[in-house]
């Protein structure tokens, strides 16, 4: 089989049906798991006390946020390099979804910030460079919706989004290279991670129904876009036809 | 190459020097942003030698921005923008020329009005020294930077405030090294940390904002 077929939107639109009960499912099924382990199997810290469980969602979705944008910076490039259509679809189907994740990384960190530190808010590197990464969402989905054609629109955009995955990489190692507040990783590739099994298990279920849940929520909004895109083409007017 | 690059400044700078009103506007929003500070958070010395740098910093990334959203408007609006980039040229370079020019009109008067400003806000001299040495590193990037939003936003609806929008993001690093620099002298530690990372940051965006920014012209153009 050749994996290019998937690279035609009407052959993709398909595929991407099929797949998305699938993603759908998973997400709902881990995420019930993952939060019957966070909030009841995994053990009251002894530092943080109850309030620490909050890092069952933050840490999942600032993974994401930052996850979602170099996903978006690697398809605007494969857009950019080799004009195909459906990249710069996923592109945008992918900016809201990306955007919403780090609005819950900063919110929940905020929640996890007053008990913690006493404040809500504090200007350390890590917290920075989070809410530039949402500015620059903002401004990707702002620049996508000032332009009405959608050829100019799409190349615009990753033009954009690449120039801006400078900051992606700034966010992961500002807790390495500046001496901020925000705590250190909890895991790491290289060495055992600082926290107990049943939290690390936890939190990587909740990161996992993340993914599930991202890749189904774009699945479905890639189909929209499709559809809104080859609305002139033979295979959707008898889609629609059909459906009809 | 070098003859259209110095082309390309030289007619920017004689069309500045024909209209010399409008780049006026911006050195004097410049002076204004950092006047109405004092006048905002109270006259106290101490307070605003403390705020001085980040307020003249923030006052100069503005007074770019104001004037970055002309950068190619003029010329996309009479058609010569088009004939340009079509000739054989490398349009890398017409990008780079016309970045130049905007840092040579507006950046190096804001040089000239900063420490008048910095005396303004009672920095020391030593401080005053080290602003116009992070504005001149840092400035250019402005420029530069500005110039790939000034591509993409060419010719949209409300572009100059989308131009703010996407761009100032980008500024972030500049912003916090430039007035980190001067803080940095204030506070005894030094201005020297800062301003590598700032210069690196400059040499960072010479290389890689003229091509993004030339690849964004002939999209908006297509």
């Amino acid at each position: 089989m050749n994996l290019y077929t998937y690279a035609s939107p009407a052959n993709f639109y398909t595929l991407a049906g099929r797949l998305i009960p699938w993603f759908a499912w998973g997400a709902g099924i881990l995420t019930l798991w993952g939060l019957y382990i966070a909030f009841f199997l995994a053990p009251t810290d002894f530092q943080q006390s109850e309030a620490y469980r909050i890092i069952f969602i933050h840490v999942p979705a600032a993974w994401m946020s930052m996850f979602i944008y170099l996903v978006m910076a690697f398809w605007g490039a494969i857009g950019l390099a080799f004009n195909t259509r459906l990249s710069f679809m996923m592109a945008r189907a992918l900016a809201p979804t990306g955007a919403m994740f780090t609005f819950v990384a900063l919110w929940t960190g905020a929640w996890w910030g007053k008990p913690m530190w006493g404040a809500w808010w504090v200007w350390d590197a890590r917290l920075t460079s989070e809410l530039i990464l949402l500015f620059l969402y903002v401004g990707i989905i702002a620049l996508w919706a000032a332009i009405d054609d959608i050829k100019r629109g799409d190349r615009a955009g990753s033009l954009l989004t690449l120039i801006g995955s400078i900051n992606v990489p700034i966010i992961y190692f500002s807790v390495k290279w500046w001496n901020t507040l925000h705590q250190g990783a909890s895991v790491s590739v290289t060495k055992a991670p600082s926290m107990a099994a049943i939290m690390l298990q936890g939190m990587l279920i909740l990161s996992i129904a993340a993914w599930l849940y991202t890749i189904a929520v774009v699945l479905v909004r890639v189909r929209r876009i499709i559809l809104e895109r080859e609305r002139q083409t033979e295979w959707v007017k008898a889609l629609l036809e059909k459906e009809s | 190459m070098y003859r259209f690059l110095l082309a390309v400044l030289r007619r920017d700078l004689t069309l500045a020097a024909r209209r010399r009103g409008d780049w006026l506007i911006a050195q004097f929003f410049f002076v204004m942003v950092a006047s109405l500070f004092p006048l905002g958070v109270g006259p106290e010395p101490a307070m605003l030698a403390r705020i001085g740098p980040g307020v003249l910093w923030v006052a100069a990334t503005l007074a770019s921005l104001l004037s970055l959203s002309r950068l190619f408007a003029d010329d996309h609006r009479d058609g010569s923008l088009e004939h340009m980039v079509l000739s054989p040229e490398p349009t890398v370079l017409l990008v780079l020329g016309k970045s130049l020019a905007h840092w040579l009109i507006y950046g190096i008067p804001l040089l000239l009005i900063a420490p008048v400003l910095g005396l303004q806000f009672n920095l020391s001299w030593e401080a005053i020294l080290v602003l116009d040495l992070s504005l001149l590193l840092g400035t250019p990037i402005l420029s530069l930077l500005g110039g790939v939003g000034a591509a993409l936003t060419l010719g949209l609806r409300g572009g100059g405030v989308l131009l703010t929008l996407l761009i100032l993001p980008l500024y972030v690093p500049a912003l916090i090294f430039g007035a980190g620099a001067v803080d940095g002298v204030m506070a005894g530690t030094g201005a020297e940390a800062h301003l590598s990372l700032l210069g690196a940051f400059f040499v960072l965006s010479l290389m890689i904002a003229p091509w993004i920014a030339a690849a964004a012209l002939r999209v908006s153009l297509e």
